[in-house]
Order: C-alpha cells, then sequence, then structure tokens
C-alpha cells in the first residue's frame, strides 16, 4: 500500500479529534404492508413510459407471446433459469456467454427480476436464475421483464433489506433516458429503448 | 474540457459572473431548467410524508460517518479486498492521477470509456491521461457535449445546461469525426435525433474498449459496495462490459451500512431529477463477473474541509444539485462563473475549503450568495450553506470593500425587518467605498426576495457598475 494511506488516516484522526459523535435516528418509515401494491407499481411503471399488462397466472405465457410479436422480437435472449413457460419458441441462449456484439445483434431479451417497487415502480435484478448477467439487459435494445406479484414490495426500504449487496444489481426504473439536451426527455440512449413489464398476479 | 489550469487561472466570480449575465442563451437555458427541475422535485418530496425524517436520517448517517471515517474507510478496504477487489489511497490529485495512469497502461490500453464522475474532473484526470498518451472518452451525453465542444461543465446534473439544440447540433456536426464515429450526414437539431448521433457514436466504443474509469455516488463500508446512480444508461455500460473498471471515490462517499441505502436511495433522486427514482442504479462488490476492479480513494484537500468545524457539514454533500436549481445567484450567474467543477452553491463553500482559498476567485466565492436561505432548505442532508458561506467569509483576507460589504451583510442579516431597505442600503454604502463596490453584496442586497427577483436589476447593477469592478 501506498504512503497515501497512512497520511489520509493521521489526517482523517486529527481532523476529527474531539468532535462529537452523532447517533442516527430513523424516524422514517421503514417496512410496511402496502394494499393495492400492484397496481401502484402498474401505474408507476406507466408513468416511465414502459408499457404494463397485468395478467393472471394462466395468462403469462400468452401475453409474453404477444409481447414479443408485438416488437417483431424473434432472436430474444432466455438466461438461464428462466421457467420454461415464459420462454418464447426461438430461446437465444447464454450459454457459452454472448459476446457484446452477439447481443448487439438479437432483438430483445426477457427475464424475471429479484425485487419490485411499488412506490417507484422500481425493478432489481440480481443477476440470479431467470435474470443472467447484467450485459444481457444492457446491450439488446428490448427488454420484457416478467415481475410476480410477490416480489412487488412497498418501498426502498423493504427492497433493500430484501436484497443481497454480494449480488451486482441493477435497479431498472423506466427505459433509459436523458434529459441533457434543453432538458427534453427522450428515452433511449444507451439502455434498452424500449423496456415491457408483465406483472403476474 | 480545458480542464483545471483554466478553472484555476480564472478570474473572480463577479466579472466571471458579469459576462454570464450578458448571455442571453444561456440565462434562458439556465432559467428553464431550473424552474422545470425545481417544480418536478417539489412534487415528488411532497409526495413523502416521512421527508423530514429521511433528511434527518440523511444528515445523521453522513455526520457519523464523518466522525468516524478512518474506521469505515479501513472497514470499507477489507471488504473489496476480501471481494477480490484492489483498494488504492490517493492523498492529492498528483498521486490519484499517478495511480490511475499507471493502473491504465498496466493493462497495455490507449484508451478509457468515462462514466461522468465529479471526482475526476476535480483531479484533472482526462489531462493527466493525455500527457501519458491515453485518451479518455466521455459517455455521459452532456459530457461528451462538454468535451467534443472543449468546453466546461457548468451544472451538476446537467453539465451541458448552458447549450442549446442548434449549437448541440454544430458541436456534433463539427467535432464527432475527430473522436471516432461522425454525426450523420442529415442530423437535425430534435433531441431525438442528437440522443440517437450520440448513441450510434459511442456504441462502438463501448463495445470495444477494455477499460473504464467511474466515481460512486455512495460506497458501503459494512459491504465493499460501490453504488451508481444514473439515467442514460452508459454508467451502466462502463461498469459492466470492460475488463478493468477503476472507480475514483471521494473519501466522504461512505456509508457505513448496506440499510443506509434505504435513505439514501429516496433522498438523492427525488432532490436531484426530481423523479422517484433514476432510470438505472448499479451496484457492485469487489471484482465481478471476471472483472478487474480497483478502487482509488481520493482525499485532495477534503480532510483539510473535515478539519473545519463549521465548513466540515459540506462534506455530507450528495452531490443532487438541488441547491443550484433554487439558487437566484446561479440562476443568474451560470455555473461557469464558479471556476470549479462544483458550481453554485455548494461549490461556493467547497471549492474554497479544498482548494484552501489562496486564489482571488477562491475568495471571492464565498461572497457569490445572497444567503437567502433556499439552497438549505432545499439540501436534501440538511447543509446549512449560508452558515458555511458567513464563516468562510470571516476567514478570507479581505480587501477593506469586502470587509465593509461583509459589515453591511452582516448587519441586515441580523435584522430581516431591514431586508426591504437592503437594495437603499447598497447605494449608500457606494459612498464609504469610493471607487469600488463589492460585487457580492449587491447581488445578495438584489435577491434576497427569491423567488420573484425581478431578472432586471440584478443586471442594471452589473451594467452599472461594470460587474463591480466600478
Ligand atoms: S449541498 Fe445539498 S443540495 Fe447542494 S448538491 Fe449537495 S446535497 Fe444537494
Amino acid at each position: 500500500m501506498s504512503g497515501g494511506r497512512e497520511l489520509i488516516l493521521a489526517r482523517i484522526r486529527a481532523a476529527v479529534t474531539g468532535a462529537p459523535d452523532v447517533e442516527v435516528t430513523r424516524a422514517y418509515r421503514t417496512t410496511r404492508d402496502l394494499p393495492g401494491a400492484v397496481e401502484l407499481f402498474a401505474e408507476r411503471v406507466a408513468d416511465y413510459r414502459a408499457a404494463v399488462r397485468v395478467v393472471a397466472e394462466e395468462e403469462t405465457a400468452a401475453t409474453i407471446t404477444t409481447a414479443l410479436a408485438g416488437r417483431g422480437a424473434v432472436r430474444v435472449v432466455v438466461p438461464a433459469g428462466l421457467p420454461p413457460e415464459w420462454t418464447p419458441p426461438e430461446p437465444v441462449a447464454d450459454d457459452p456467454p454472448l459476446s457484446a456484439a452477439e447481443l448487439d445483434a438479437v432483438d430483445g431479451v426477457i427475464t424475471g427480476c429479484a425485487v419490485a417497487i411499488a412506490e417507484t415502480g422500481t425493478i432489481v435484478l440480481d443477476a440470479g436464475p431467470g435474470q443472467g448477467r447484467r450485459a444481457l439487459t444492457l446491450v439488446p435494445d428490448y427488454h420484457l421483464c416478467v415481475v410476480r406479484a410477490d416480489q412487488i414490495v412497498a418501498d426502498v426500504p423493504d427492497a433493500v433489506g430484501r436484497l443481497d449487496p454480494a449480488r451486482p444489481l441493477t435497479w431498472i426504473s423506466g427505459p433509459s433516458a436523458t434529459s441533457d439536451i434543453e432538458l427534453n426527455r427522450v428515452e433511449g440512449v444507451h439502455g434498452p429503448r424500449v423496456l415491457e413489464v408483465i406483472v403476474v398476479r | 474540457m480545458s480542464g483545471n489550469a483554466a478553472f484555476l487561472g480564472m478570474p473572480a466570480f463577479p466579472r466571471n459572473a458579469a459576462a454570464a449575465v450578458q448571455d442571453s442563451q444561456l440565462r434562458f437555458n439556465l432559467r428553464k431548467a431550473t424552474r422545470t427541475i425545481r417544480g418536478r422535485r417539489a412534487s415528488v418530496v411532497a409526495e413523502l410524508p416521512d421527508w423530514a425524517e429521511l433528511r434527518a436520517a440523511g444528515r445523521q448517517i453522513k455526520d457519523h460517518t464523518l466522525r468516524n471515517l478512518d474506521r469505515y474507510l479501513l472497514q470499507l478496504e477489507e471488504a473489496v479486498t476480501a471481494a477480490g477487489g484492489h483498494v488504492h489511497w490517493a492523498a492529492d490529485a498528483a498521486e490519484a492521477n499517478r495511480i490511475v495512469t499507471g493502473l491504465v497502461r498496466a493493462t497495455g490500453e490507449t484508451s478509457v470509456v468515462k462514466v461522468k464522475s465529479m471526482a475526476t474532473q476535480e483531479i484533472g484526470l482526462n489531462e493527466a491521461l493525455g500527457r501519458a498518451g491515453v485518451t479518455a472518452y466521455e459517455t455521459d451525453l452532456a459530457e461528451l457535449i462538454v468535451q467534443l465542444g472543449d468546453d466546461w461543465p457548468s451544472h451538476i446534473l446537467v453539465p451541458a445546461i448552458h447549450r442549446n439544440r442548434s449549437e448541440i447540433r454544430e458541436i456534433f456536426r463539427a467535432k464527432m469525426a475527430a473522436w471516432g464515429r461522425p454525426a450523420p450526414g442529415e442530423l437535425t437539431d430534435d433531441p431525438r435525433a442528437l440522443a440517437e448521433a450520440a448513441r450510434l457514436h459511442l456504441r462502438e466504443r463501448f463495445l470495444s474498449t477494455k477499460v473504464a474509469i467511474s466515481g460512486a455516488n455512495f460506497m458501503i463500508a459494512e459491504t465493499g459496495t460501490l453504488v451508481v446512480l444514473e439515467s442514460e444508461g452508459n454508467g451502466r455500460m462502463c461498469l459492466t462490459l470492460p475488463e478493468t473498471l477503476i472507480s475514483v471515490v471521494g473519501i466522504e462517499k461512505l456509508l457505513p451500512t448496506w440499510r443506509d441505502l434505504e435513505v439514501f436511495l429516496q433522498l438523492l433522486p427525488r432532490s436531484s431529477t426530481g423523479e422517484r427514482m433514476n432510470p438505472y442504479t448499479s451496484t457492485w462488490t469487489g471484482a465481478v463477473e471476471g472483472q478487474e476492479f480497483h478502487l482509488v480513494l481520493l482525499d485532495n484537500g477534503r480532510t483539510r474541509v473535515l478539519a473545519d468545524e463549521v465548513g466540515r457539514q459540506a462534506l455530507r454533500c450528495i452531490r443532487c444539485s438541488a441547491c443550484l436549481n433554487v439558487c437566484p445567484v446561479y440562476e443568474r450567474a451560470g455555473g461557469h462563473a464558479y471556476g470549479s467543477v462544483y458550481p453554485g452553491p455548494i461549490g461556493a463553500i467547497l471549492t474554497p475549503q479544498l482548494r484552501g482559498m489562496a486564489s482571488e476567485l477562491d475568495a471571492s466565492l464565498p461572497y457569490a450568495s445572497s444567503l437567502c436561505g433556499a439552497c438549505f432548505d432545499a439540501c436534501p442532508v440538511a447543509i446549512d450553506i449560508p452558515e458555511v458561506l458567513v464563516h468562510l467569509r470571516g476567514k478570507v483576507r479581505h480587501p477593506r470593500a469586502e470587509r465593509l460589504g461583509m459589515r453591511a451583510a452582516g448587519w441586515v442579516f441580523d435584522r430581516p425587518a431591514r431586508l426591504a431597505g437592503a437594495q437603499r442600503l447598497a447605494g449608500r454604502l457606494r459612498r464609504f467605498v469610493p471607487g469600488r463596490l463589492p460585487g457580492p453584496l449587491a447581488a445578495w442586497t438584489d435577491t434576497r426576495d427569491l423567488p420573484d427577483i425581478p431578472a432586471e436589476s440584478f443586471r442594471d447593477w452589473w451594467n452599472r457598475t461594470n460587474g463591480g469592478t466600478r
């Protein structure tokens, strides 16, 4: 290690000597139950201009087919561990791992998720089964995500409590966007330009 | 970007601001931008009934971390190392640049992709890499505009806020080819077309570059996790695709526990872009998915700030830019007037402390405010910016005029009832200070009544006094 380490630590200790410590009070809302979380989640995702469909379990496969057909997506990446009933007829497996260029050439990707947040309309992926490594949901231009109702939590504290920081996490709230040009919102810069969500009750 | 050297040589705030207020395009863009974000922020903050409690917790967590920064940094180092990452410590900009340059050289690569990072702008990393023969490509749309335009960022969140669409089109047309894929021949100034041009320009680079450099919004001591919030997906590209990732992060970006994110992931997006959540947040711990990961912990003046009992609260800052968007002085003067990568009210207290107030510019920054207090109200970690400004004013060696101005400021500040007479006070004071009226006093007297300040009077003042020099 460099001399920088000891120098910085010594400077810090000299700087804070005698300063009082501060106690943290967490008087904000932590975990909570939220009736109507599914509806709120769908509404908040739609606020980000992502297409949302709320369906019954038995409608899931047909809805996936409709969604993919609607985008003309035929070559769709399917991460390991995706439920078979969600898998389209011509899946592109990530095994052996697809190169970035190959990912750039597919029509889209379909995944599940780890957790979803109602208040903020957020989907969190943790690279677990049915989600795959991070590049799979980044390079293709179209991401279809299937969220089960029991994965939807009320708010950010509930999600943080459920997630494992040792896994690489991607929190997704709507499609990629920029407001850098005169504050006009433009969807889709580098991430998938189209995000669609299917919520399974 | 012309980098630090240019920033350091910049004239003092009042003269920069005088030039900026003459630029009507800049003023129009700034006003539109700050008002839009301000409105959005207000509505998403109002949605949370526990905003005050979140804000209090945010302040306390940051203060507690700063008090125990040595312990938490060591804990972070251990956790990152255990997860396969490498931790480096940089006491100043030169050391940080040396470390990063060495790491890039060791990969044998001559180009890197970068995701917007104020810390690397602060240390002039791109220039240092350039001297070592390494080209750093900015990938944030606004940073790309700034880089191609050989310009400086002017806003924390929207660095190219000073450029309008036709200027951006011209920059893309004239400069993209020299940096990689040229702009499409028929490029219009439609924001969609411009974003598409940026997407195509950067796409090949993302898919082929082997080294990325990032900053981070937060680091978690307990777990060794780094957190980056963004909108466009260029951050995800940089964090995910390259074989080597180097993150340069200020030592104050630490949070003790994973759980603390539940506070900051509510405070930051709502305060920053005025969204319930930003489009993408990435978190990673150590080396993941086969990547090589280096964390460079940066001091570069932060411990100096930490040593100041009043000033240290500036280290709570989570760079949301809410204070810029409510600041009447920023709205008129623009980000460049602050002569630093940290513009606006936070820049006025952070830059002079980080750099030590030796230059004329830095000494003038604590005066770049009307002390109206809007920044304090907007700040999600409750940094009392006016308090720090007043404190820093007391530490500058003042020419006589500044001393008088400050005394007058204090006089009015103590007696809110006299605020209405502030404008007249400035006029009267002029007689006592023949030759030079301190610019800050005018800004101060002129903008106390936020938010409906007659825009003309500030400008009139600059015209009348030739930007505070008469
Ligand atoms: S000082 Fe407060 S309001 Fe300003 S950028 Fe920092 S955290 Fe945001």
